[in-house]
Parts: structure tokens; sequence; C-alpha cells
């Protein structure tokens, strides 16, 4: 148990260091000298010299790295080109939309996907499964901004039951907080929802094959027990590998979205920064989020050593 | 995860009977070679020309001119989808190729080697898994700006490590095997068993993966071109044209409504294809219908 | 009064017919054997007592059990009657179990559910009945996992779950197919003792008619879903009034007509001075799981100090339990896998840590043939192909017309026209694939061929026939045989000398009928006692009626 769970943890280590030289070298690439962006172009020579040197930027590049590396840790992402303050107060002032987004627009996902999975192989090759199942492969076609879109135009503006975006921020109170998110959420949830529901599906068909739930039912335990009590937690191992995937992909989904709905979150920060070449923001944010998919890989590594005990005794 | 799969042991010619009497198959089949007709149709003729911004003509509903309606800018909503059908796939597909053909030998390299090799490989693909297209594309356009290629190389970058997995986990459960075994016996070397035998028994395999890649990229450019990272304008991609739609939702829906249909339309087809093709050369999934 | 009572019951599945009319009894505490070759339909049988049948599947006809129609019953009638009434034991152990689950929860969960005793209360009865299999509380805890346990003890725990509510019908499909002899019969002498302390009734399937008498009191025979013969298992088998029965059971005590030469070869000094492979003190170590992160780990010895040598044309049996490291030594002998230590000559020279290119001549002269016929060939290429494959070794490349010629002079040595080139393997039938296989190895007319296994997947008519063909080509081609094998009738069949593996070491070595009739290790006395043998069966049948 113990070696699994080190190995694991050393390979999301490396990883995640790895990740952030690639991140630090693409810094590296970028034309233009951020003493000089800062500054402006009536600095003059001796100024921009002089700040970078403060800034560190004449350091041998090992150091550099270091330096920003040290930084990270300390959640010191260095200072925005344009807003002239900490990184970090920016990230930390978006991140309360993002982060609530994408682990509602989660739970929803997993909420509809697993009974919808579990619906759909207890009618199997009947009406229900083949209606669920055609809904799920449409779902799966869709993509998440057009959706977006779709509600905002039956919602927003045809019902007009919520606002078309924008976000009154958490002070303004929990509920109006959450209503603004609760359209963004479900164009995030539902195509999400749809790949789940068929990995599910596939996955219980696929265990339900196996020798061991012959056994199962030849103990005298009905077709639902044995669909509950052994085919699940076999079944999870490959709904828990898309689970994971998925936040990545739900991360990357929330950047999206949120332009859509003019919602206030690590993506509109992003896009603004890239307009704006305000790089160190571009690429704090991205190592953050890189930062978040390797985290959730490793708990997704994790969760299977809990799932198996075959992978407890296995280095 | 180890990877069990039977290899369908079947002609040529079963095989396309059984893909003609597949109702998934057929109908990706036919749904993907409209798209694709459509968009080699774009190169040659289209019901109006993109290009000419007609202002005169700008927001107007579908009609039996103008099918789909009009732009902010008075184009042809149908002629747009039918150049951006070209744009879509044409990249989505340089990205298949892109992942397939590093993420494939790179795989089956693994799979053949193991030990370090492919303890290697596979630490590289989680390095390049951590970073998902947004954010490739997020990090490319940061350094070179804005375009179409930046989309290309971000989808192609992710494909890598998808088909190096899948082509890893496909060629593990074939090097086992007895006949894998008696090539070696006849005193075939890694190399050529891996293009002899593994590889051949992989490739249908490859060939879904494909087509769900495939899916994905149409999907991917179409979120990438939408933030502005992917096609640039005036060259139509779907993307751009919901971005545009959105803010005029609600005088002109139809803006959003085609192109979106287009993209829907589209990765369907790929799904259901992938989706056939999977039935048809998994004999497990056969008996399960 | 019968306790299961079978009525002409007919079944398909979509259009193919499976059973037709079958009609099969058992007492209570009745042993029943249910003997048949691959598709007779005697899983399928098994199933249909069970109500466990594919989707598809349409039975007519008559099941009572317990005077309970089986095939009108209601779905929660059937679950009340399995694992309860009727227990199951099934072939394959190693995927019986369901891998997430403790031993303890799986055999305590039925116990649970049928008498809605409380977690404590089962899972005390769980103890007994695994101390019972065998299974005793120090080793095997509740908490363990099925993983954590060999094949043999799985399917102890399976007999454990089976039997936990003392049913009074047991249904054992191919219970030892999957195990060596030895663990064969171990869990044959459990189940006996399962049947008589409890009166059980038994059907016992199993392709093996060796295994049925030993067991059985009365005997069905089954054939393409239909039933052949059925009867008194020793009157049966020693009249043999049907002709099935007759080749069923000739088939099964078959042994190819041969020359000894080797006898002679043996005699003969210019033979003795050059054997053709000499494997001297050959050990082959596997890294070893590590107990914890500070000690290092131990390695496990596969192979410990082998040495043995065969002459040309001789043909020698390798024989032991599984996991007694014959199969590595056969890959170490095919050059697929290199020793920790030792060396093997072949011809004289020494092929262990050679280069593929350095091994070209030695494989041209050495082959093998597998176990099983399905898994050997690449399902994408067509035979000429398969079957030329070993021909790579050749320095000159024959061209594609000689090539064909070579091909089809391999194929009609084996029984197959020169047609069956432009095939794909999935056209053949298991036994000629296994034809196929040999043609793939004496393509190269080599001087030795290793076969592993090269019978047991098959049924034991077609089995007799690839037996024969081997021996044809031994005294045909002069090729000598390492023949590897846990059966020891086929080891008696075809082979001049026998070596005993145990533990990774060669134990025993000697004539064939020499070892199998006196053997002198512990190792092969086991194998040997163990060994169901269809002769002996019979004769102690008979003995006991009087």
């Amino acid at each position: 148990m113990t070696a699994y769970l080190l190995k694991r943890l050393a390979i999301a280590l490396i990883t995640l260091v790895l990740a952030s030289m690639v991140v630090f070298a693409v810094l590296e690439i970028i034309p233009g000298d951020p003493a000089r962006l800062m500054l402006g172009m009536n600095a003059s020579a001796d100024q921009v010299e002089l700040l970078r040197n403060q800034m560190g930027l004449n350091a041998p590049l090992a150091a550099r790295y270091l330096h920003w590396a040290g930084g990270l840790l300390s959640l010191d992402f260095g200072r925005s080109y344009t807003y002239s303050v900490p990184v970090i107060d920016l990230v930390r002032e978006r991140i309360v939309v993002s982060l609530p987004l994408a682990l509602i627009a989660l739970a929803l996902s997993t909420i509809i996907a697993i009974p919808v999975g579990l619906f759909s192989v207890g009618r199997h090759g009947r009406a229900g499964d083949t209606i669920a199942m055609g809904a799920a492969q449409l779902g799966v076609a869709v993509p998440n901004f057009w959706f977006a879109l779709m509600l905002i135009y039956l919602f927003a503006v045809w019902l007009r039951l919520v606002p078309a975006g924008g976000f009154p921020g958490w002070s303004a109170g929990v509920w109006p907080a959450l209503k603004s998110l609760v359209l963004p959420a479900i164009a995030l949830a539902l195509p999400q929802a749809a790949i789940l529901a068929r990995v599910t599906r596939s996955a219980l068909i696929e265990v339900l094959n196996e020798d061991y739930i012959r056994t199962a039912r030849a103990k005298g335990l009905p077709y639902r027990a044995v669909l509950w009590r052994h085919a699940l937690r076999n079944a999870m191992i490959p709904v828990l590998t898309i689970l994971g995937l998925q936040f990545a992909f739900l991360l990357a989904g929330t950047i999206i979205i949120e332009n859509v709905f003019y919602l206030p979150g690590l993506g509109r920060l992003v896009f603004q920064a890239i307009t704006q070449r305000d790089l160190i923001v571009v690429e704090s944010v991205v190592m953050l989020l890189v930062a978040a998919v390797i985290a959730v890989n490793l708990l997704v590594d994790l969760s299977y050593a809990v799932v198996d005990p075959r992978l407890r005794s296995r280095q | 995860m180890t990877l069990r799969f039977d290899i369908p042991e079947e002609n040529f010619a079963d095989i396309l009977v059984k893909a003609f009497t597949n109702r998934s198959f057929l109908t990706g089949f036919v749904i993907t070679a409209l798209v694709a007709a459509v968009a080699i149709v774009s190169f040659f003729w289209t019901p109006f020309d993109v290009t000419r911004l007609i202002i005169a003509d700008k927001t107007q509903a579908p009609s039996p001119a103008h099918w789909f309606g009009t732009d902010h800018f008075g184009r042809d909503i149908f002629s747009m989808i039918m150049v951006g059908a070209r744009n879509s796939i044409a990249v989505a597909l340089v990205a298949v190729g892109i992942g397939m053909g590093v993420g494939v030998p790179l795989g089956a390299l693994a799979a053949a080697r193991g030990g370090v090799v492919d303890e290697a490989v596979m630490r590289l693909n989680d390095l390049v898994f951590a970073f998902p297209a947004l954010l490739s594309a997020i990090m490319i356009t940061a350094i070179f700006g804005p375009g179409a290629l930046n989309a290309i190389v971000a989808i192609g970058i992710f494909n890598i490590p998808v088909f190096a997995r899948v082509a890893r986990a496909g060629a593990l459960a074939i090097w086992p095997r007895e006949f894998i075994l008696a090539a070696r016996a006849a005193g075939k070397g890694k190399a050529l068993i891996t293009i002899e035998h593994v590889l051949p028994n992989i490739v249908t395999l490859l060939l879904v993966q494909g087509t769900i890649q495939f899916a994905l990229g149409i999907l991917a450019e179409a979120g990438l071109s939408y933030v502005g990272l992917g096609t640039q304008p005036p060259m139509p991609s779907w993307g751009r044209m919901l971005f545009d739609a959105q803010t005029r939702m609600g005088m002109a829906p139809w803006m959003a409504i085609f192109p979106g249909m287009a993209i829907v339309v589209t990765v369907l087809g790929l799904n259901l294809l992938g989706d056939g093709i999977a039935d048809i050369l998994d004999p497990k999934s056969r008996r399960q219908r | 009064m019968s306790l299961l009572e079978i009525e002409k019951l007919s079944l398909t599945i979509g259009d193919t017919p499976i059973l037709r009319d079958v009609e099969l009894a058992v007492a209570p505490g009745e042993v029943m054997g249910l003997v048949g070759e691959s598709g007779s339909g005697k899983s399928i049988t098994a199933l249909t007592v069970m109500r466990l049948l594919p989707w598809a599947a349409r039975a007519s006809g008559r099941v009572v059990f317990d005077g309970i129609d089986i095939l009108a019953a209601s779905e929660d009638q059937m679950c009340a009657l399995r694992g309860d009434d009727i227990g199951m034991v099934f072939q394959e152990p190693m995927t019986a179990l369901n891998p997430v689950k403790t031993i303890g929860e799986q055999v305590a969960e039925g116990i649970r559910w049928h008498t809605r005793a409380s977690r404590a209360d089962a899972e005390d009865r769980a103890r007994k009945m695994l101390d019972r299999v065998g299974l005793p509380a120090a080793q095997f805890p509740l908490s363990r996992y099925p993983h954590e346990l060999s094949g043999g003890q799985r399917q102890r725990v399976v007999i454990a779950i089976a039997c936990a509510l003392k049913p009074k019908l047991l249904i054992a499909d191919e219970p030892t197919t999957a195990l060596d002899v030895v663990l064969q019969a171990q869990i044959l002498d459990l189940l006996r003792d399962l049947v008589s302390e409890n009166r059980m009734g038994l059907l016992l399937i199993s392709h093996d008619l060796a295994v049925v008498t030993e067991m059985a009191e009365r005997i069905t025979i089954l054939r393409h879903g239909e039933v052949m013969e059925a009867g008194d298992t020793a009157r049966t088998l020693s009249e043999q009034l049907h002709p099935y029965t007759r080749q069923l059971a000739q088939a099964s005590m078959h042994v190819p007509a041969r020359a000894r030469t080797n006898e002679v070869g043996q005699d003969n000094p210019m033979l003795q001075a050059k054997p053709l492979l000499q494997v001297e003190s050959v050990t082959r170590d596997y890294p070893g799981r590590r107990k914890s992160l500070l000690k290092r780990a131990v390695p496990t010895r596969a192979v410990d100090d082998v040495s043995f040598s065969i002459d040309p044309g001789q043909s020698v049996a390798l024989v032991g339990r599984s996991g007694c490291g014959k199969s590595t030594l056969a890959r170490m002998v095919l050059a697929l896998d290199g020793p920790t230590s030792g060396t093997i000559r072949f011809r004289g020279e020494v092929i262990t840590d050679k280069s593929e290119a350095e091994l070209k001549p030695a494989r041209r002269d050495m082959q093998v043939v597998f176990q099983d016929p399905y898994g050997s060939f690449d399902p994408r290429q067509k035979v000429e192909k398969l079957v030329a494959e070993p021909l790579h070794v050749l320095d000159k490349r024959p061209t594609n017309a000689e090539r064909r010629e070579m091909v089809a002079k391999a194929l009609h040595e084996v029984g197959l026209g020169p047609r069956d080139m432009d095939k794909y393997p999935h056209e053949f039938s298991g036994g000629q694939r296994q034809r196929l296989s040999i043609a793939r190895a004496i393509i190269t007319r080599p001087k030795l061929v290793v076969a592993d296994e090269p019978v047991s997947a098959l049924d034991v008519s077609i089995r007799a026939q690839i037996l024969d063909l081997f021996a044809e080509l031994n005294q045909k081609l002069g090729v000598a045989y390492l023949f590897i094998t846990h059966d020891l009738t086929v080891a008696r069949a075809i082979t001049d000398q026998v070596m005993i593996m145990h533990a990774g070491k060669i134990v025993e070595r000697g004539r064939t009928s020499a070892v199998l009739d006196h053997p002198q290790s512990e190792a092969a006395k086991a194998l040997v006692a163990a060994a169901p043998d269809l002769h002996r069966a019979i004769a102690r049948r008979l003995q006991e009626q009087g």
C-alpha cells in the first residue's frame, strides 16, 4: 500500500517539477523585456537595468528558475505588469468564482451520470436504454459553450428566469451568487455527464460479463443485489479514470464558459492578460491549473487503491 | 490499467458486410461523408461569397435565398458553415495525424522495450497530459500571438499521449500472446515483430481512438476559435461564428443555432462512426447487443 | 425419487440448437458424471438447472428439482434455490471470485442472504466452512483477498461458497480442469468428502473420462447436445456398447504406435558422444517482491541448478506441477529467455547470451509448438505466411514460389492440403490449428521441437490424432522432442525418457515406463498417484461392485 502511494506521489511531484520547467522555459522564450514593459517606453536604459537587477532578471538561468519556483511554493507568483499588484491577489479574487463553478459542475455531472448509467444497464437493450444512450450520444457531441448560448437564449432572453451573465460577487449573498452560477454549471455539466454516463454503462456491462458475477448469482443474490454489491465497485475504476480526466476538461471548460457568461473568474483574467500581454499573469494561471490537474490525477490514483485491493499489495 | 480485447478473426469481406448492416456505423459513415463532401465542395462553390461583406443584407433571418440567414456583415451563414467545415476538418485531421504519428511509435516502443524506456515514455505522457489543449493554446498564443496554427499544434500535442497510451496498452495486450513467442522463436527481432504482428493487431483500437480524437479535435478547435485562440477572422470558422453570435442572441439567434448544429452533427457523425467500428470489430461488444 | 430430474430438455440460443431431448436424473447422495467433448452442451445443461442461461436461450421440456419445476419457477423462487439448495462450482477459479471483496465477505454473503443471520454469525459459519475446505484461519483469515490466493486455494473458496448452506445438489462444472493433477486429486477428494458428509447429490461435469469414472457411480455421455448413452459408470465404460462411448474411451487410453528407436540410441556410442542439447547447471531467478521499503527483495528461483541433455531423435518429457519452472526452462532452451547462471549448448554450441543474429543457425534447428491452438497464430495473417514464419532464419531467403512449395510440403506432412495455405487460422478447428502449429515447427527441418503442453487444450479424440502425428514425425524426420506436460498419459504415450521437475529442480529422470510405474522421488510419486487413469479407475469400480 505505502509503496504504491509513495510511487504515485513521487510521479506527481516529478511531473509537477517538469511542468514548472516547461512553463518557465516558455516565460524565457517570450520576446520583450518585462522590465521595459513595466516601466514603459519612456524609461531610460539605466532605469530598466536597475529594475532588471531588482527583479533578478540578470541572474543565471538556473538561479532564476529556482527563485521563480521557490516563489510559487510560497504562493508568490510575482507582480502583474498591468495591474501592478501581486498576481496572487488577482488569482485569489478570481478563483472564488472558477473553483466553485468547476466543483458544482463536476458534482452535477456525477449526480446525473451514474444513475443514468445504472438505469441504462438495468434496461439493457430495451427502450429506456436506447433513449438514454441516444441522449448521451447527442450530449457528447454538444460543445459546452454553444449549449451555454442556447441556455442563455432559452432561460435568460426568452423566459427571463436567470440573469444572462455577470456575477454579483459572494458579498451579495450566497443565493444570488449561486443563481448566477446555475446556468454555467449546467452548461458545463451536461456534456460531461453524457460522457460519464456512457462510460459508467459500458464499464458495468463489461463487469457484468465477468465470471464472479455468475458466482454471485449462483449464491442466490437477485440481479439488483449483484449489480449494487458486486458490479458497481468493480466498475468504479474506469469511471474514476474518466472523472479525473473530466476535471481537466472542466477546468478548461470553465475558462471558456466564463467568457460566455461574463463571469469574473480565472478564464476572464487569462484572456484579458493575453490581450494586454501581461505574461506573468498568463503563466501563473497556467501553472496553477496544471498543478490542479496533476493533483486531481494523483487523487484519482490514490482512489484506485481504495477501490482495488490488488493495487494495495502491488508496488 | 491492463487492457483486454479480443482480436477479431474475420476476413475483410465479412467485416464489410457487417459494417453496412450496423446502424451506428452506417449513420456515422453517411454523416461524416456528407460533412467531408460539403467541405470539399466549398473549395469550388458556395452559394455566396464569404469574403464579400454586404452590410445591406446584415442579420437577415433564414429565407429561401439565405437558408440559414446572414450574419452581422451580411455574409451567408450556410456558405460560412461550408467553409468552416473545411477549416474544422483540416485542423482536427492534422491534430490527429500529429497525435498518431508521434504517439503510436512512442507507445509501441514503450511496450516493446519495457523497463526504463517504458517508464520514460509514460512520465513524458504524464507531463503532456497535465497541459489540457486549452492551456497549451494559451501558452502558445502568449508567445506567438493568435493563429490557426496554434490550435493545430495545441490539439496535436494533447493527442500525443492519448495515442501513446492506447498504443501501449494495446501492444502490451498483444506481446504476451503465443504467436509473438512463435515469431521470436523464428528469430524475429522486436522491431520486426512490432511491425508484422503488433501494429496490425491494434489498428482497430487506433482507428476507434482516431475517430474519438477527431471528434474531440473538432470540439476543441471550435472552443479555441470561440475564445480567439484559434482560427482568426476573416477566415470563417464555426467557433468564431458562435463568438460573433453571442452578443446578438436576442435579435439573430440563427447566427448561433446553425453553426452549433453543424458542430453537433459532425461530432455526432464521427462518434457514431467510432462506435460502429468498435461494435463491428469487437466480438465482445457484439455479443451484448 | 430423484432429486433432480431432467426430461426431454431441448434448448436453442437464437437459431442455434444446443440441446435435444436431454434426459438426466440425480438421486440424493448420488454422484452423476456428465461427460462430453467441447460443444456437447454439458455446461449449458448445468446452467439450465441454475437458470443462469444467456438471454437468448429458449428451453423446453421438464427440469424438476426437489418437486419444483425449474423452467416454470419465478426468479424469486430461483434466487431462493440458488446457493441454498443448489450450489455450483465453476471451471476457472482465477476469475470466479470478486477481486475487490475479501474471501470472508464472499463466503458469508450467501449465508446472510439466505438465513438472515447476523454478520457475526454468518462470518462464524463462513470461518467454519473455510476450515472445512482446507483453508485454516491461521493462514487464511477472512480478510484475505482472492489475489492473495493460488488457483487451488481459490477453488476451495468457490467450493466453500457453494457448500456453505449444505445444498441438496452440488453442480461442479469442470472443477479441476484449470488445475494440475495433484491439485485436481485434492479438490476431487474434497468434493467427494463433502458430498458424502452431507448426502448431497453431485452433478460432476467433465471432459475427462478418468476423472468421472473415479468420482461417479452413474454416467451420462453427451454429444452435440444429445445423450449418447447413460448408465452405471463401470458397466458403461467396460462394455462400451455405444460406438461413441467406445471412441471416447479408446481415445482416452490411446498410445501411438512407435518403434522405440532411441532405446537403441543409448547403446550407440556415436550418438551418445554428441548430445543434441546440453543444459548445464542452469538457474533462473526472477526479481522478487519487496516486503517493505527497507528490506531488499528476495529473488524467486524459478529454475534451480538444472542439468540434462537430449540426444538426437530422442523424445523426452518434462513433467511437473504448475509453477514448478518447466515453462521457464523451456523458454531458456528456446533462447527466448536467458539464464541467471549456467550454460545451454545446442549441437555443441553455446546459445546463452547470444545476439539474435548469432542465434540464427541454432533457431533453424530448434522450433516450438505451443499449448493454445487459438493463441498461437496471428489472426491477421494467412496460413502461408504463418507457417512460413520460421523461414526467416534461413540464410538464403526462398523465392515466393519456393516458399509456397515448402509450406505445401509441411502442410502435407501434417495431413493438411495445399489449399489451406490461403485460409486464415480462424477457418480451422482446434485440432487442425495444432496441425498448423506443427507444420510451422517442422518447416525448417529442425533437429529439436519443444512442445509446451501441445495437446492439453484439445478434446480426447483430437488429442489422440495429434499424438499420433507427433509420433509419426519423430520416426519420419528423426526430430527430437522436449515435451512439457503435466499429463502423465501424454508422457507415457509419446516419450522415451521422462524428467520430473519439482520446485525448480529436476528430481528424477529415467525411462518413461520405469519412472511412471516405479517412481522414486516424492514429487514423482505424488504425480503418479494423483494422475487419473481410466484403466485403473474402471478396474477399481468393477472390483468394488464385485
